[in-house]
């Protein structure tokens, strides 16, 4: 007997219950599609997070208030005091002290609500200085970014994100309008050009004042000081780690602390952050990819249920072909083939259904699925891996049937 | 006159294609034994056409059985066309059946997702024969059985008799060294039995061996050697005059 032969004793069979082989296949089917999706959704949302991060600003290092050190876990700052405030920043900008240090950008927030008009719109203020623009490497729509002049006499001037511009006015025309934002009236000298969302906070839903004017007229008291994150562009990409040294000294010294490990703020690199976010993300696709995987089990499950009850009911037909010269491996192989056709056939249907469904759900979920042609190839082979070993069991047991019991079945 | 290289006794009568030798068989289920067959001694030669013929429970199933080579003799010795069979593995029993048996079941035992002559290529598809070869000796044997114009048919599409025919023509078309048929006519008609012990006649003469098993004498009378058997044992053995 040849395998064309076996095969197509294998595919009769197949095709002869074709309700039963379809529902079988779906099994499969299923287990490839969840496969192929899990996997493909973990990697888009790494590759999402990875240009979200990249997003930030080019040779980037962010200085954040409070430690994190894996002896001590997270600490915050001693008592209510600001950590990190303008004066950190100001001595980052030194050329002596932080020669590989080319832009820094201190940042404090607050969440504040905007009135133009009848409006009222709540966003983030932030308060910065004009180094913003390159660090953040942001451009304007419209306008122009505040000035040096303008930050020294802590004018009232307001830059306003794409979103924030359309709330308030309805229109990013709005250069030379004002803002009310905590009683006092701000001009809008600017608007930022799109940029989308990072992973914490919508980019274009934002309003930015000279660092001054925030302290002075919008946060006030002991806080008015304290920057809630520093971010600062090293040079070049080869004068990052040089950067990052120049930030930690510079800053241990500034907080009069001598140890690394009592550090109460935190540098990381959008290297780092990348690495972090994508091993979280990793994490996260293993776990679902092995959900996805006890559906395939379930479905390999399925397949042995089927061939056991193809093999039962079938005996007289084994028995007669044993009778007429059929050897053992001839039947089992029968079997396995049957069994490999369900699997491949769901494997099949399942990468297709997990590559169109991959194709079109991102415009409805709106984050990227990345289809890999290994995870494709492998399912595949996977499934007909999985019919193959769950049909091993009831293959041997056909072979096995004694021709003359097989043949007095009814 | 000159002396003949090889013994003109071998030549004209060689040995039995079948020979159970002091053939016995016991079947265990838990402590009980059970001796179906008591120690039988049967030979049968080239073109003969013999019946089994014995009431149910007499032993005769089992010799279909052993004759078929689907079960193994507990004690004794089973030649078939000179070998012992005893001493085959499973792959070799399978290849033996292929070879030298052609099987008639009572309950015709046709594939009915199969048209005719799928059903009647079988001993072929395992017998290693190419596809084209086996279309053509698959419609050969159909036609011979009467059946040349119901190849594409499937069982279901045919009466009992002709559903019987078509697995005669299987049991024909690997030219087999015996067709075993085991009651071919107990679910027949009168007219289909007829019909098929025709069959076995006109196969018969044209110098195939036969072996029948049945119950029924008037089926029995067919043959030209009838072989009673009775509990496990042989009781007669004659040629039929009829």
């Amino acid at each position: 007997m040849t395998w064309m032969e076996s095969f197509r004793t294998s595919w009769s069979a197949v095709y002869s219950h074709a309700l039963r082989s379809m529902l079988t296949i779906l099994g499969i089917l299923i287990g490839i599609a969840a496969v192929i999706l899990t996997v493909g959704l973990g990697l888009g949302t790494q590759l999402d997070v990875s240009a979200q991060i990249s997003s930030l600003g080019s040779n980037l290092l962010i200085v954040a208030p409070g430690s994190s050190t894996s002896t001590t876990g997270a600490r915050g700052g001693f008592g209510t005091s600001a950590t990190l405030t303008i004066k950190d920043a100001e001595a980052l900008t030194s050329t002596v002290n932080a020669p590989d240090i080319s832009g820094v950008a201190p940042e404090s927030t607050t969440s504040l609500s905007l009135t133009a008009n009848d409006t009222n719109w709540t966003t983030t203020v932030t308060g910065t200085t004009t180094a913003w623009t390159s660090v953040r490497q942001r451009t304007l729509a419209r306008g122009a970014f505040f000035t040096q002049a303008q930050a020294d006499a802590s004018a009232a001037v307001v830059v306003l994100g794409s979103e924030t511009a359309n709330e308030l006015f309805g229109t990013q025309n709005v250069v030379g309008q004002s803002v009310v934002i905590s009683d006092k009236t701000f001009q809008v000298v600017g608007v930022l050009a799109t940029a989308g969302s990072d992973s914490s906070s919508n980019l274009d839903d934002v309003a930015i004042v000279p660092f001054s004017t925030a302290a002075t007229d919008l946060v006030g008291g002991t806080a008015s000081n304290a920057v809630s994150t520093i971010y600062l562009q090293a040079a070049s990409d080869t004068q990052l780690s040089a950067a990052y040294q120049e930030a930690d000294a510079l800053l241990l010294n500034l907080h009069s602390i001598s140890s690394t490990d009592d550090a109460d703020f935190t540098i990381s690199s959008q290297d780092a952050l990348v690495s972090t976010a994508t091993a979280v993300y990793q994490t996260l696709t293993i776990l679902l990819t092995g959900v996805a995987g006890l559906s395939l089990l379930v479905g390999g499950i399925g397949v042995m249920n089927i061939m056991l009850v193809s093999v039962s009911e079938r005996t007289r037909e084994i028995g007669l072909r044993k009778a007429l010269g059929a050897p053992p491996w001839a039947i089992r192989r029968q079997f396995l083939i049957e069994a490999a056709i369900l699997g491949l056939s769901g494997g099949i249907l399942g990468a297709v259904i997990g590559v169109v469904a991959a194709l079109t759900l991102p415009a409805v979920i709106g984050s990227s699925i990345v289809v890999s042609p290994l995870a494709v190839g492998l399912s595949i082979g996977v499934a007909i891996a999985i019919g193959i070993v769950f049909g091993v069991y009831p293959a041997t047991r056909a072979a096995k049937l004694a021709p003359i019991d097989a043949l007095r079945s009814e | 006159m000159v002396e003949p290289l090889t013994n003109p006794l071998e030549a004209d009568a060689p040995g039995p294609v079948i020979e159970l030798i002091d053939a016995g068989k016991t079947y265990t289920s838990g402590t009980i034994e059970f001796e179906a067959l008591k120690g039988i001694n049967l030979a049968i030669h080239e073109g003969e056409y013999v019946a089994i013929m014995g009431p149910s429970g007499s032993g005769k199933s089992t010799i279909m059985n052993i004759l078929g080579c689907l079960d193994t003799l507990t004690r004794g010795q089973y030649r078939l066309g000179g070998t012992d069979v005893e001493e085959l593995d499973e792959i070799e029993l399978a290849s033996v059946r292929n070879q030298q048996i052609g099987f008639v079941f009572q309950g015709f035992n046709l594939l009915s997702s199969l048209p005719a002559w799928r059903n009647v290529e079988l001993p072929l598809v395992y017998g290693h024969v190419p596809r084209e070869e086996r279309k053509k000796r698959a419609s050969r044997a159909l036609e011979r059985v009467g059946l040349g114009d119901r190849l594409d048919n499937k069982p279901g599409e045919m009466s009992g008799g002709q559903q019987q025919r078509v697995a005669v023509a299987r049991a024909l078309v690997g030219e087999p060294t015996m067709i075993l048929a085991d009651e071919p006519t107990g679910n027949l008609d009168s007219v289909s039995t007829r019909d098929v012990l025709s069959l076995f006649d006109e196969l018969n003469n044209l110098g195939r061996t036969i072996v029948l098993i049945t119950h029924e004498l008037e089926v029995a009378q067919r043959a030209r050697r009838i072989v009673w058997v009775k509990d496990g044992a042989i009781v007669r053995d004659e040629v039929n005059a009829a």
